[in-house]
């Protein structure tokens, strides 16, 4: 099962890179939320995925999942999520004050030559 | 303070208190305050030999091993005596050539940073110092060349000789420090004392190269002589004080203090040799053509560094075989014309700087029959080329002897086979006969012929101008008649040098009737003839192609250093953020390729989970998800797509038991998709900005292979797994320890809280950011030109 994960999270890197390296701010956006995902199964899958019981102390059970990738999941689903809010509002302000949500138009002040 | 110090921290000093008092009085002229510094210098160095103290040391900064330890033996105590007494002679001399409308203060305190930090390269026996006294004299020169700043020409000449003597001085830094490396001692004196080991290491090619290359660039030697006639954009003083009789001749201090070191290679007396020889000759052939004054007088100090740099080499052999008399002799002539170089070039610097100070000009096609106008000028400059075309009775021709027979000489080492011999005896004598040439050439043309119309009306100079030149005239002919009174400061300077003692050294005008009489009867003759029939043969100047010289061989170094960075950094940077990226993610792919090609793949010890169906349905809606929102056409669709991963995606923490993480996922996947579908409503349809085939193909190539590092990486990681987990603390102690029975709780908010503590931070800057980013609008005015422009 380990294998078919870790399959898993690379295409979907694959995918996000794919995405992220596209001209259009909101593809880029979708693109890091999936790398997200890719990112999180990954720890997930790195942990171990042998069978066990939930993370919730029981004295009767001697086998549980391994707890502290989960835990790391935990913290990484919340920042990663308020660093996607925060795009989404980035790419909607840059778009209102630019008018294009195009990268290569987004050149910044030309340098003076 | 020990005196040998204070003799070198006296010119800094008086950097401090010349501006200083020049500030404050106007009046007197700051000139006559600077005299006192190099004076005292002088003063205090004499009356050290005198009493016979030579090394004196004081720490400074011991632990990276830069000590000013001084070590004043006979072959420093000559340089210092250039030093102080033609630096109090310049000094005085520019009293009348600078005007009080010039930058006096700063002049100065130029000047006297430049003498303390010369004092400094010569009396330093610690190597750090020495590399700290000989970056200084190139800022101190590279100020008093661009002293005239407001014109252009002045700063591109500091500016080359900037660049090429601070490339020398990083050289000379790497040589040191190979020599430290190899000795482990700071001292040079120690170093010449540990010889046998530095011959025996590894680097010892390394630090003769890198010290070489020092002392060309310092120097002037061939091709690096090209920053010299450039810094004749300098006034004349410095001119003649830096570029004639003192830093120039740092290069040569250099070399003869490393000789004993090694001289034991061929590599370095070969390199020391014919590298003098060919700037001899190239330098005193293109002097001729020259038609600025001081551009001759370049030219002309190029050559004779040469010369005394060929006689290094020559000298070096009585070090490769032992002690040999007739090739020591070399290096007696070398110090001598060290001596003599700097007396006469000095003045035939200050005669020129007279004259341009006179008449207005120093073109040389201007410039006739000042003969009976300036006939006191005319005395030094006579007087001045007559030394330097090495005619008796002038010391010029005394050590032009000694150099012939050296090179002479040369023939019996075994070192030279005779095809060697004959190039070095073609360069010297052809490059002695061009050197008669421009000499004999430069008081003609100036002095003699029809008056031309000046931009001054020409008059003799005022006597205190021409105090100076008169000096070092009476230096050159003093010395030139008697030249036996020398002979104390020579041997011991000669056998500082080659560390062994010489003695019973005795010049002579007239040695019989030998090879180099000979040569030399034949250079008066023809190059008296040469010089009149100059205007037979200057064709051969055309000869020389216009553009292929070393200056274009420069400024095109000089531009393309400047474009090719410029035009590579504008490509990348101005290339957007998508380069970018794939560079990243290029270097992923690329390390992890290096990596494992480099360690053999070893899947190592698996123990994996069996594979359950529902979980195998669930990666395939994943993927299904996945290749919808690549394909996806509407936005409204992609987030669609992307929420179906993000719930699968929790569907998956539910079945690998993790409960918290399943619920916090699904969570943010619902409040994320109801973000994302606020912000679309204000963004613009999905548009696929000119995704042409190429542009696909390659984000697809960069794409996956970036997916296919991720996978090997993480297979190999899985299948290494050295140490336990430290899962099992947290499992046992999480309800005795933490009374919590929710261990993924317990963690976040006990064991590792305070993850969970700056977690929440992020969110809240987050939350904060958002809400600037809507509320902050500028005003509709140039701010939003600004951006679009």
């Amino acid at each position: 099962m380990e294998i078919i994960m870790i399959v898993l999270a690379g295409i979907l890197v694959s995918a996000s890179v794919y995405l992220i390296l596209s001209r259009s701010l909101l593809r880029i956006i979708i693109g890091t939320s999936i790398l997200t995902h890719a990112v999180n199964l990954l720890l997930l899958t790195m942990g171990g995925l042998k069978g066990g019981a939930i993370p919730i102390y029981d004295k009767t059970i001697k086998q549980y999942v391994d707890p502290i990738p989960q835990a790391l999941i935990l913290t990484a689903i919340v920042i990663s999520f308020a660093i996607t809010a925060f795009f989404l509002v980035l790419a909607f302000r840059s778009y209102k004050e630019l008018g294009t949500d195009n990268l290569d138009e987004m050149r910044g002040v030309p340098d003076d030559e | 303070m020990h005196l040998l110090q204070l003799a070198v921290l006296l010119p800094f000093l008086g950097a401090i208190i010349v501006p200083i008092i020049y500030y404050y009085t106007k009046r007197l002229h700051p000139g006559y305050v600077a005299l006192l510094f190099p004076v005292s210098a002088a003063a205090i160095l004499i009356s050290l030999r005198a009493a016979g103290q030579h090394i004196s040391s004081m720490n400074w900064m011991p632990h990276i091993g830069l000590n000013l330890d001084f070590h004043l033996d006979g072959f420093a105590f000559l340089f210092t005596m250039l030093i102080t007494v033609i630096g109090t002679l310049v000094i005085f001399y520019s009293i009348s050539y600078l005007g009080r409308r010039e930058a006096l203060g700063h002049f100065y305190c130029y000047l006297l940073i430049f003498m303390g930090a010369m004092l400094g390269v010569v009396l330093s026996d610690n190597v750090i110092a020495l590399y700290l006294f000989w970056e200084l004299t190139s800022i101190s020169s590279f100020l008093l060349i661009s002293f005239w700043n407001h014109k252009s020409k002045s700063i591109q000449g500091a500016l080359k000789s900037m660049l090429i003597t601070v490339f020398g001085g990083l050289m000379l830094l790497g040589g040191l420090l190979s020599l430290v490396a190899i000795t482990h001692t700071f001292s040079i004196r120690e170093m010449i004392a540990m010889r046998s080991e530095i011959t025996a290491s590894p680097l010892f090619t390394v630090a003769l190269l890198f010290i070489l290359l020092a002392a060309f660039t310092k120097s002037a030697q061939f091709p690096f002589h090209i920053w010299l006639p450039d810094a004749m954009e300098a006034p004349t003083p410095v001119s003649a004080y830096l570029h004639s009789a003192t830093m120039v001749k740092a290069g040569i201090y250099l070399v003869a203090r490393f000789t004993p070191i090694f001289a034991v290679s061929s590599l370095w007396i070969y390199a020391v040799t014919f590298a003098g020889a060919i700037t001899l000759f190239w330098a005193s052939y293109n002097a001729v053509k020259q038609r600025d004054l001081k551009g001759v007088l370049a030219y002309s100090t190029i050559s004779q560094l040469g010369l005394m740099m060929t006689l290094l080499g020559i000298g070096g052999i009585s070090l490769h075989f032992g002690h040999d008399e007739i090739f020591y002799m070399s290096i007696v002539a070398c110090v001598f014309h060290i001596f003599n170089h700097a007396s006469f070039k000095g003045a035939l610097f200050m005669v020129v700087g007279i004259i341009d100070h006179e008449t207005g000009t120093r073109d040389l096609r201007k410039l006739s029959g000042l003969l009976h106008v300036m006939p006191l000028t005319f005395t030094a400059a006579a007087m001045g080329a007559l030394s330097m075309a090495g005619v008796p009775p002038f010391n010029g021709f005394l050590s032009k002897e000694m150099f012939l027979t050296s090179m002479f000489d040369s023939s019996e080492s075994a070192l030279f086979n005779p095809f060697a011999v004959f190039l070095l005896l073609a360069l010297v004598i052809i490059g002695s006969l061009f050197t008669f040439i421009y000499s004999i050439k430069l008081v003609k043309d100036i002095f003699f012929g029809q008056r031309q119309a000046l931009p001054k009306e020409p008059h003799e100079a005022p006597l205190m101008f021409l105090a100076s030149p008169f000096i070092l005239i009476s230096i050159v002919i003093i010395t030139g008649l008697i030249p036996n009174i020398l002979t104390p400061m020579i041997e011991s300077a000669s056998s500082a040098v080659l560390n062994k003692p010489i003695e019973h050294i005795h010049i002579s005008h007239w040695h019989g009737i030998n090879p180099a009489l000979l040569t030399t009867l034949a250079i008066f003759i023809v190059g008296t003839l040469m010089v009149f029939a100059f205007d037979k043969w200057k064709k051969i100047y055309q000869l020389q192609p216009e553009h292929f010289t070393f200056n274009t061989l420069y400024q095109d170094a000089l531009q393309y250093s400047e474009r090719i960075p410029h035009s590579v950094n504008s490509k990348i940077i101005r290339s957007g953020s998508r380069l970018h990226v794939m560079l990243i993610f290029g270097t992923l792919i690329l390390l992890t390729i290096a990596a494992f090609l480099m360690n053999p793949i070893d899947l190592g010890k698996w123990q994996l989970a069996e594979i359950r169906i529902h979980e195998v349905i669930l990666v395939v809606i994943i993927l299904i998800a996945t290749y919808m929102v690549l394909i996806a056409k509407s936005r409204i669709f992609s987030i669609i797509m992307l929420s179906a991963i993000g719930y699968s995606v929790g569907l998956f923490f539910v079945f690998f038991n993790a409960p918290d993480i399943a619920l916090t996922q699904l969570t943010i996947e619902t409040i994320s998709t109801a973000l994302f579908l606020m912000c679309f409503f204000h963004l613009p349809k999905l548009t696929l900005y000119g995704e042409t085939a190429k542009f696909k193909i390659s984000n697809a190539v960069v794409a996956i292979l970036s997916g296919l590092a991720v996978i090997v990486i993480s297979l190999v990681a899985y299948g290494h797994r050295f140490y336990p987990s430290i899962n099992e603390y947290y499992i046992k102690n999480v309800y005795e320890l933490a009374a919590g029975k929710n261990m993924v709780n317990v963690i976040l908010v006990d064991f590792r809280g305070f993850d969970t503590l700056f977690e929440s931070s992020v969110l809240g800057i987050a939350g904060i950011g958002i809400y600037t980013l809507i509320k902050l609008r500028y005003r509709k005015d140039d701010e939003h030109e600004e951006t679009k422009k």
